[in-house]
């Protein structure tokens, strides 16, 4: 019974810019699950029919056009929409793990090791996140994988500072003092007290995560220090369009639409999930 | 109180980012002193000198603490590139990046603040829901691509605006100030060219100077939407319709003092990263002539000082700018004196 009533509340007021954001995010999905298997395309595969309109210029041909070395733009849009939800994947996981634990620690632990992480999110968020993404890349050298670590290194403090805010707040309070004076061992509290706690927020920051990663490594792929060609990433497929934007201005429109699509749909669903999750901000 | 917890994790900031700056060099792979020899190389000798003049002989603790004292002297080391020092490097690509951001910023406070009063006045109406709608699309935009979209829609298909640099070949304008619009207009530059080096120095900063907006025009209008909502149902706002005051003046003198407080503080901690941020990718795109660009090629050369040099700086910017706009908020509002 809870259950449903918990539904019947819940759904409704991740409102229409959620539900919309929803949508992209589906689509993404959909594009990069479903497409390579339906397409049944290379879109690594070289032909002759080099820079072609897509079809609804031409009224015929590959759908979506063909970039400078004929390969098929929408096979390539369906790969890239792939590596976008890996990228996000990948680095939401990695820095979700590491920032709520740094977090908790910071949180739960206080003094020094509070002033540790402390210091670390604070100058980490001091820079600019693409700045130092390209400084981590400068040291490990370009590529998708290095791509994602910087951007994963940029990230962990948003989750560590998120998380760090709650455990701290939540270690105030009566439940937790009463925990301790039971006996209770600082990681038992840290662990069944307090993490709980942060799953909402955490949730919350993965999906603008998840925006953030995608624009960041696709920024990455764009000033060449991200994803290296032939790998189908939309940066990439930007920055390598860039020559032919007088002469094929589909291939710089189209990865950048998808880029921002999934950009605003993570955007959406994030802020929806805060109103939902936080009680206090959709009371408010 | 407070302002030592201020203080305190003001020092803590830039011990941090002093810290990741000084490990930069050294997590890079490969050995720092063939870093710095650069493709020449360097026999056992030089090796020695270089080793021995990085003061890379000295334990880490020594060495991090002669990096602080020179950097606090203004001493960045020496680019690998040009063999110039990383100061004096920085400091010459300021001039264009500053242009940018200032035209930046005002365009985004203009646009951003102007669209934000609008949205909140006319709540709930056409407007409010196109600038919400716009702002949501402004803050998921890839700058990259926004900017290419301008470049294709204005370079390409109505040839109205140059696609790179800051001004016409044609135009040889010798450097007083740094910033090109003011330069083209001194005596020197009017003289030879009239205004026609002003137009094209203006045009070549139209694009760039809205594709770096776009991002914070959209925070702008919904920060300033928000903060308008909440000020004007203040009791004070319904006091001063009531008196029959013109409603251009209860919105424009009343509401804009308050709604504006929140928006210098989120807005100015905002700006600086964003600006760095923003120049980072616009002047890729633009080929503009700053210190973001600079900071790209240096990436790509692994110029190593000019990097560790570059996040030092903008780290104690930020941290700095950011106190700075702390303690504005702290004169604008005397709420916030407790």
């Amino acid at each position: 019974m809870t259950d449903l009533s918990l539904h019947k509340t819940s759904w409704p007021s991740l409102g229409a810019s959620g539900r919309l954001g929803l949508l992209c995010v589906l689509s993404l999905a959909m594009l990069g699950g479903l497409g390579p298997l339906i397409l049944n395309l290379d879109p690594f595969s070289l032909s002759d029919s080099r820079l072609a309109d897509p079809r609804w210029l031409l009224g015929r041909g590959p759908v979506l056009g063909t970039d400078d070395l004929g390969r098929d733009m929408l096979s390539r849009l369906a790969y890239g929409a792939r590596s976008s939800l890996s990228i996000g994947a990948g680095v939401v996981a990695f820095s979700a793990l590491v920032g709520t634990l740094l977090g908790l620690l910071a949180g739960v632990y206080g003094r020094w090791v509070d002033a540790a992480v402390t210091l670390l999110t604070d100058s980490i968020m001091t820079l600019p996140s693409i700045l130092l993404a390209i400084v981590v890349v400068a040291v490990l050298g370009p590529g998708l994988l290095n791509a994602m670590l910087a951007v994963t290194v940029v990230a962990v403090p948003r989750f560590a500072r998120t998380v760090r805010s709650v455990a701290a707040l939540e270690m105030k309070k009566q439940y937790v003092l009463a925990a301790r004076s039971c006996g209770m061992s600082r990681f038992k509290i840290l662990w069944s007290e307090i993490l709980p706690n942060c799953w909402g927020p955490v949730i919350v920051q993965s999906s603008l995560g998840f925006s953030d990663a995608i624009l960041e490594t696709a920024a990455l792929g764009f000033l060449g220090l991200g994803a290296q060609p032939p790998v189908a990433e939309w940066g990439t497929m930007l920055a390598d369009a860039r020559p032919f934007i007088e002469s094929a201005p589909y291939m710089v429109v189209l990865p950048g639409a998808c880029i921002m699509v999934t950009v605003l749909g993570f955007n959406l669903l994030g802020d929806a999930l805060q109103d939902l999750i936080d009680p206090k901000r959709s009371r408010g | 109180m407070a302002s030592i917890t201020k203080l305190g994790g003001l020092l803590s900031t830039l011990l941090g980012i002093t810290l990741i700056a000084f490990f930069v060099i050294r997590a890079a792979p490969g050995d720092p002193v063939l870093l710095m020899a650069g493709e020449r190389g360097a026999d056992p000798s030089q090796y020695q000198a270089t080793s021995i003049r990085l003061g890379l002989d000295k334990p880490l603790v020594e060495q991090y603490r002669s990096f602080v004292a020179r950097a606090g002297r203004g001493d960045l080391g020496t680019s690998i590139v040009s063999g110039r020092p990383v100061g004096s490097e920085l400091l010459a690509h300021w001039p264009a990046s500053i242009e940018l951001g200032l035209a930046a910023v005002l365009t985004a406070a203009l646009i951003g603040i102007s669209a934000g009063v609008a949205a909140a006045v006319h709540q709930n109406r056409p407007i409010d829901y196109v600038v919400t709608a716009g702002s949501l699309v402004g803050y998921s935009m890839p700058i990259f691509w926004l900017g290419l979209l301008l470049i294709l829609v204005c370079s390409v298909a109505l040839g109205i605006t140059p696609v790179s640099g800051r001004i016409d070949t044609l135009y040889d304008v010798q450097p007083v100030t740094g910033f090109m619009t003011v330069d083209t207009l001194l005596p020197a530059a009017t003289g030879r060219y009239g205004l026609a080096a002003f137009r094209s120095a203006l045009h070549h900063l139209l694009l760039p100077t809205l594709t770096m907006a776009a991002v914070p025009i959209a925070v702008f209008a919904r920060m300033t939407r928000s903060s308008m909502v909440g000020v004007l149902s203040e009791d004070y706002i319904r006091f001063a319709r009531s008196k029959g005051l013109a409603e251009s003046r209860v919105i424009w003198l009343h509401a804009m003092r308050n709604a504006l407080l929140p928006i210098i503080t989120v807005g100015g901690l905002f700006f600086v990263s964003a600006a760095i941020a923003g120049a980072i990718l616009t002047e890729s795109i633009f080929a503009w002539p700053g210190v973001g660009r600079y900071i790209v090629s240096s990436v790509y050369a692994r110029d190593y000082p000019v990097i560790q040099g570059s996040i030092l700086l903008v780290g104690v910017l930020v941290t700095f700018v950011n106190v700075t706009v702390d303690q504005l908020y702290r004169v604008a509002d005397p709420r916030m004196r407790a």
